[in-house]
């Protein structure tokens, strides 16, 4: 065990400069890109928010079976096949047909090649499942059905949360997808993130709809209240034009009023429309809705032909800057709530560097002491060990440019206090074995020899340990099992390689000493 | 090497033991645990008043006053810096946090908020069940590993060990009321495996012995198995306790109750190893044909 060849020391020694020197590249600025590797600082530590945001699909799961109705009508009608009584009730369509068209209509509906109910041979699932007792039947989403429309509905959400995060311009803002439902949106360096989490709460559904001339809510219309909450308005639900036409919003000054608006400018087709219904309603009021409430009713004056337009409404700088921004960036599927949020102040986060830092120092001096009052000479070689160690748990970090938290520091401190223990093992041992054995290199040999089932065992429970945490915990706890389980193979690294070749070298120029250890 | 008579106690301190799990989970069933907005949900906000006349009520009264459920008030670490956690949450207002801090702003004068964790009842029951799994499997890991590596009644006396300190240091946070949250989770996953690490430095010795010497009972041989890794297991366990005696009393607040629970943990799990888990190598009255017998087959 105590033999080393010259290569072996070589690469030892490479082994060890390399991953410190990745260390050092944490604190000393290089040019070269590849050299000045970065610990990457976790949300606590270097602070930012942390948002968990779900999307609340009812809506869209609604409007789309609404769709479907709509389309199976039109589908059955061009096939001459009559159905009636369509309802949705609940998350179910339900319709009847004729006693001697059920067949027809079954065989329809669980066609493969179907166009109505659509096949996907992937999951061997039909988009519905259809059921039918005597002449009724109803059609639900099958399960696949439903990931399908979630997944995709996540799919447009990620992408308006992008284009939301970017227009506000954060540095490298983090945003994944978490399951079929779930958005995280890690923003790391934010001041003040209550800007970010009210564009990201707004579905920003922007329509153009006039207000009915009948005071009283009838077929055809509905009633809105206005934004201010001071008061309602009877609107019809035709829709004039909504934000999907849209091609560029902006705050602006109105040079008349002196007001902040939001001026906006439309596609051809929303130019169009919008050109058409301004002409006919000329002296009507257009309200401007957004998100069920209404912005502002002003009345048409004259039509609106060159395809853009001014929102007014009681806007601040900012909050007409906020609504061109929702307006370019286009409306969410469906609304998304924030059900996990994690704000950390920046100085907090340095306090919690400083504190990590501190406690890490005095946490090592101690040990080191300690291990020197122990085992004299052999602390010394046990200290260099830890010290390489220390330097090679945050090269490696360095080098995979791990995240570092708070927690993080603590397996760093903690991983300080544990790894001594391979090296007190192999001491205790060679102390016993002394005791049978004069020759020191054979007693020092066995006790290598002898202790490593034993090192390996209680390194591989800690390891266990830090595993499960790694794939359970999240976020902070996650960067705790990072460095408390490289921090085990660097520990072993450590021990069997810088600590037992010092100790060789040690053991064979002194072997005529009385007691070594 | 120390010759110190370790089993002549083991009685006293199985019933010390004994003792101890009951009280903990008597206080496990009947108070419960103080769990924080991880695992509760709601909201919790270290906050930083500029105004240094401020205090726990004052801080409290205003927060009362904003209808916010069951709201506790904490001096945490500084003078002006507070801890305030309560049962609110309101994932459909983004303007929540917001609006709290223009309120407080006024009653109290200039805040800043420092840290705002805020937990939807789905997460936080997600957290918790995750939580519970993380341990369970880590226990199950662990027992695997050693019942492959060692002979059941090992096993059994390991894992009791760890069961030992797990209970006894969640019915200590009982106890206190102190707070559960997902960094105790961690410290907690941690004992688990520093326990079973010092668990098997013993039984690896014990193992050996049983092959050395064929004419010691397993009471002595446990004994003497203690005393030959003593000075191992006492060195260990100090330079351990140092470092997180270092995060407990350097480290901020914020890992104050992580590094408390990983130094009981350490300290019962050091303790366990000794007379949890070899007493129960003599109640099984394992010997050297115990091992052969497995290493036949």
């Amino acid at each position: 065990m105590l033999y080393f060849s010259k290569l072996r020391i070589i690469s030892v020694i490479v082994f060890t400069v390399i991953f410190s020197y990745f260390a050092f590249s944490n604190f000393v600025k290089f040019d070269d890109k590849f050299f000045s590797k970065n610990i990457n600082l976790g949300l606590d530590l270097q602070g930012g928010s942390y948002l968990l945001l779900e999307i609340d699909n009812r809506p869209v799961i609604t409007q789309k079976l609404q769709a479907k109705i709509i389309e199976l009508k039109r589908y059955f009608k061009e096939k001459q096949i009559n159905l009636k009584n369509f309802s949705l009730k609940g998350d179910t369509i339900l319709f009847e047909t004729t006693d001697n068209e059920i067949e027809n209509v079954k065989n329809i509906l669980n066609d493969k090649e179907s166009d109505v109910n659509t096949y996907y041979p992937t999951y061997k699932s039909h988009e519905f499942d259809v059921l039918e007792d005597g002449n009724l039947f109803s059609l639900n989403y099958s399960r696949y059905g439903l990931v399908l429309l979630k997944n995709s509905s996540l799919d447009q959400a990620i992408e308006i949360v992008r284009r939301r995060v970017d227009e506000v311009g954060t540095n490298e803002p983090n945003i994944l997808k978490r399951g079929n439902d779930r958005i995280l949106v890690e923003l790391p360096g934010l001041d003040d993130p209550n800007r970010i989490k009210s564009l990201l709460g707004k579905t920003a559904n922007l329509t153009f709809q006039f207000i009915s001339q009948n005071n009283e809510e009838s077929f055809g219309t509905e009633k809105l209240s206005f934004e201010d909450g001071s008061r309602d308005a009877i609107v019809s639900k035709r829709i004039i034009l909504s934000g999907e036409n849209l091609v560029d919003a902006k705050p602006t000054m109105n040079s008349q009023t002196n007001e902040t608006v939001v001026s906006f400018s439309l596609d051809r087709v929303g130019a169009k429309k919008f050109g058409k219904a301004t002409s006919t309603g000329v002296g009507k009021q257009l309200a401007i809705v957004l998100d069920g409430k209404i912005i502002s009713a002003p009345s048409v004056r004259e039509p609106i032909i060159g395809g853009s337009g001014q929102i007014s409404g009681d806007f601040t700088f900012q909050s007409a800057t906020d609504l061109a921004l929702l307006l370019r960036s286009g409306a969410l599927p469906a609304p998304l709530n924030i059900i996990e949020e994690r704000t950390v102040g920046p100085d907090l986060g340095q306090d919690s560097i400083d504190a990590g830092i501190l406690s890490l120092f005095i946490g090592f001096l101690l040990v080191i002491l300690f291990m020197i009052y122990k085992y004299r000479a052999f602390g010394l070689i046990a200290n260099l060990a830890l010290v390489s160690n220390l330097f090679l748990l945050i090269g490696i970090l360095t080098l995979f440019e791990a995240t570092l938290t708070l927690p993080g520091i603590a397996g760093i401190i903690l991983t300080v206090g544990m790894a001594v223990d391979a090296n007190v093992l192999i001491f205790e041992r060679i102390k016993e074995e002394t005791k049978n054995e004069k020759n020191p290199i054979i007693a020092f040999d066995a006790g290598y020899t002898k202790s490593r089932t034993t090192i390996l065992d209680a390194n591989i429970t800690t390891l266990i340990a830090a595993f499960i945490l790694f794939f359970m915990g999240s976020g902070p706890v996650k960067g705790f099992s990072v460095t408390l389980g490289v921090g085990i193979l660097t520990t072993l690294f450590s021990v069997y390689f810088i600590a037992r070749l010092l100790t060789s070298l040690y053991v064979v120029k002194n072997k005529d000493k009385e007691q070594l250890l | 090497m120390s010759n110190i008579s370790f089993n002549k106690f083991y009685r006293k301190f199985n019933i010390l033991s004994l003792i101890l799990i009951v009280i903990s989970l008597v206080f496990l069933i009947f108070k419960g645990l103080n769990y924080g907005v991880d695992f509760k949900g709601g909201t919790l906000i270290e906050l930083r008043t500029t105004d240094k006349t401020n205090n726990i009520s004052l801080i409290r009264d205003s927060f009362n006053q904003m209808n916010l459920g069951d709201v506790s008030v904490k001096k945490f670490g500084n003078e002006t810096d507070f801890i305030v956690k309560f049962e609110k949450q309101n994932s459909n207002d983004p303007e929540f946090i917001k609006n709290i801090q223009n309120k407080l702003s006024s009653s109290i004068g200039d805040v800043d908020f420092r840290r705002v964790e805020n937990v939807g009842p789905k997460v936080s029951s997600e957290l918790l069940k995750s939580g519970i799994i993380a341990i369970s499997l880590s226990l199950a890991a662990m027992l695997l590993y050693i019942w492959i590596r060692f002979e059941w009644q090992f096993s059994l006396g390991a894992i009791l060990a760890i069961f030992h300190d797990v209970i006894i240091t969640l019915g200590i946070f009982s106890i206190f009321s102190l707070e559960i949250n997902l960094s105790i989770v961690a410290a907690v996953l941690t004992i688990v495996g520093y326990s079973m690490n010092d668990t098997v430095v013993i039984f690896d010795r014990v193992r050996e012995n049983l092959r050395k010497y064929s004419d010691i009972k397993i009471f002595d041989l446990t004994n003497i198995s203690i005393n030959e890794t003593l000075s191992r297991t006492i060195i260990t366990s100090v330079t351990t306790l140092l470092a997180l005696l270092s995060i407990y009393l350097f480290g901020g607040e914020i890992l104050k109750g992580f590094s408390l629970a990983m130094i009981l943990g350490v300290i019962f799990g050091t303790y366990s190893s000794i007379y949890i888990a070899n007493p129960i190598l003599v109640a099984l009255n394992v010997s050297q044909r115990t091992i052969v017998k497995e290493e036949k087959d």
